[in-house]
């Protein structure tokens, strides 16, 4: 078959076209699942029993990671900055960079990438492996509404789970700095914990919590969106979960920049 | 009533259902045959509204099921019971909570409701004291009978059965057709059932519908059908390999 010119002209604005109504749809499917999943959370009845569970697959589990992660990250701040403080001769205000760094960015931050990576992408698996075998569709023609046993209890915990990581994250962290700063490089403790608690504010805190609670939401959003949207067989779960591994970590990234450019 | 009017759906560029009619009579139980890959699956999943024709309705006692959406198509599913063909049975509860779980949850049941009854659907398809044991412990075909007690287990109107003996050994195939046969003369619920047991299926079917190549080509009594002057039909469920095999 042959085409009149023109259409061969035309062929890659409508390839163009194309690919950019299927980007928007794609959009639009992501944002009507998180309503549809927000309607599921708010309203009852609510799924008790499997918003502990999530807790417990979210949060409790990765507690170890948590711990470990905000250690090290504490202990390297802890030295990085005081070799770089000492050159100014202000090795006094350690607590408050250390504090100030990890309660303002690298707690969120950080805490969320480690859940991410944790358990998100279990999340996007276990979700992705339910619809492959039909057990969502199971769900579905019992009536009852799979947002509100699968992905709510899950955006839900997430609220929940992520400030406490990160709080956890945070006093971890301050104490590996604790631990490097004072009993290794040999900064008074009352230096360490007095100038901390002059130079950090209520507002450092605050920022730190809605950044949690915000990362909370993203992170369980992406990773129920992508294991219920899952391709077909072992490997479209595979490629689902690297994806909801991603762009979770994309997301966070980008939305802790936005985030923190708006409220300061 | 299941009312099937000109159902047509395409996967893609493959045509798998071409104008496809049939009539479900209330409180009959029909079985639908035809060659494997022939859409037999595809046909039932828009039956209980799990995909969207191109083209065509189901309509279930009226209701037109293909237009539903959100609660209006949750009450006519409050009616299903569906055994899909994997079974489709929740891997992260025991066998005795999948059976449990439509009776709390749909059904909003007590407890000692919902025991009774949990002990009674697993004992009929053979399977008491295995309600203790995850899905993925539990051979094949003991999975199959766990899926079918969790849709017969809350006395559905309409049930849905999509080869739920495909695989069993043939004594059970046998005591399964009796507890659909036996619960159907209980409890008088329309089936519409996808099966492959040629002959068995003759005994408990009202009526029997061949799918091939998208639509229904024959629909009668057992006995019309296994009499069938249609090559294809005479073909199917004698089992012989000819040039059906290239359709
Ligand atoms: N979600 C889907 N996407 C694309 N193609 C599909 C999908 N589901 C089914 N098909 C195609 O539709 C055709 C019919 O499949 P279906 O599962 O209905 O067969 P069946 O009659 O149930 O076969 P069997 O007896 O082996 O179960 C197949 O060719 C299959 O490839
Ligand atoms: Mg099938």
């Amino acid at each position: 078959m042959t085409e009149p010119p023109l259409a061969l002209a035309l062929r890659p604005l409508d390839a163009l076209g194309r690919s950019a109504l299927s980007i928007v749809d794609a959009l639009g499917r992501f944002g009507t699942f998180l309503i549809q999943a927000l309607a599921a959370t708010l309203t009852p009845p609510f799924k008790i029993r499997a918003f502990v569970d999530r807790i417990n697959f979210i949060g409790y589990r990765s507690l170890l990671i948590i711990l470990l992660t905000g250690a090290f990250t504490g202990m390297v701040l802890g030295l990085q900055i005081y070799i770089t403080l000492s050159r100014f001769g202000s090795e006094a205000f350690l607590g408050p960079a250390v504090a100030l760094s990890i309660i303002r960015e690298l707690g969120p931050v950080l805490a969320a990438l480690m859940v991410t990576g944790r358990a998100g992408s279990a999340l996007t698996a276990e979700i992705g492996i339910m619809r492959i075998t039909e057990q969502i569709d199971a769900l579905t023609v019992m009536a009852l509404n799979p947002m509100r046993y699968l992905v709510a209890p899950s955006i839900l915990a997430g609220v929940v789970t992520f400030p406490l990581m990160t709080a956890l994250f945070d006093v971890i962290g301050i104490f590996g700095g604790y631990l490097v700063g004072v009993e290794l490089l040999g900064l008074s403790q009352g230096t360490y914990f007095g100038e901390m608690k002059t130079f950090v504010d209520l507002d450092d805190i605050m920022l730190g919590f809605w950044k949690s609670i915000s990362f909370g939401i993203i992170v369980t959003w992406v990773c129920t969106y992508k294991g219920f949207h899952v391709g077909h067989g072992a490997e479209g779960v595979a490629r689902a979960t690297t994806q909801a591994v991603v762009m979770s970590s994309v997301l966070i990234l980008v939305w802790d920049y936005f985030f923190g450019s708006v409220w300061r | 009533m299941i009312t099937v009017e000109g159902l047509t759906k395409s996967f893609g560029r493959q045509p798998v259902l071409r104008q496809l009619d049939l009539e479900v009579p209330t409180g009959s139980v029909t079985v639908i045959i035809g060659r494997s890959g022939g859409g037999k699956s595809v046909f039932l999943k828009h039956l209980v509204g799990l995909l969207h024709p191109d083209a065509g309705r189901v309509l279930v006692d009226g209701a037109e099921i293909t237009r539903l959406r959100g609660r209006a198509l949750d009450a006519v599913r409050r009616r299903y019971g569906v055994v899909f063909q994997g079974g489709a049975l929740f891997d992260s509860m025991t066998c005795w909570d999948n059976v449990a779980f439509p009776l709390r949850e749909k059904l909003r049941l007590r407890r000692a409701e919902v025991g009774k009854r949990v002990e009674t659907a697993l004992a009929q398809v053979g399977l008491e004291g295995v309600g203790g044991k995850n899905p993925a412990e539990i051979s094949g075909g003991m999975r199959k009978r766990v899926a079918i007690a969790r849709a017969l287990v809350t006395e559905p109107e309409i049930v849905f059965f999509d080869e739920p003996t495909t695989g069993l050994d043939p004594i059970l195939v046998n005591t399964i057709h009796r507890l659909i046969q036996g619960l159907h003369r209980k409890l008088g619920f329309t089936a519409v059932m996808v099966s492959h047991e040629i002959p068995e299926i003759f005994e408990i079917a009202d009526t029997v519908a061949m799918l091939h190549e998208g639509r229904i080509v024959e629909v009668g009594t057992p006995a019309a059908i296994q009499a069938s002057a249609n090559p294809v039909v005479r073909q199917f469920i004698r089992g012989e390999p000819g040039n059906a095999e290239g359709h």
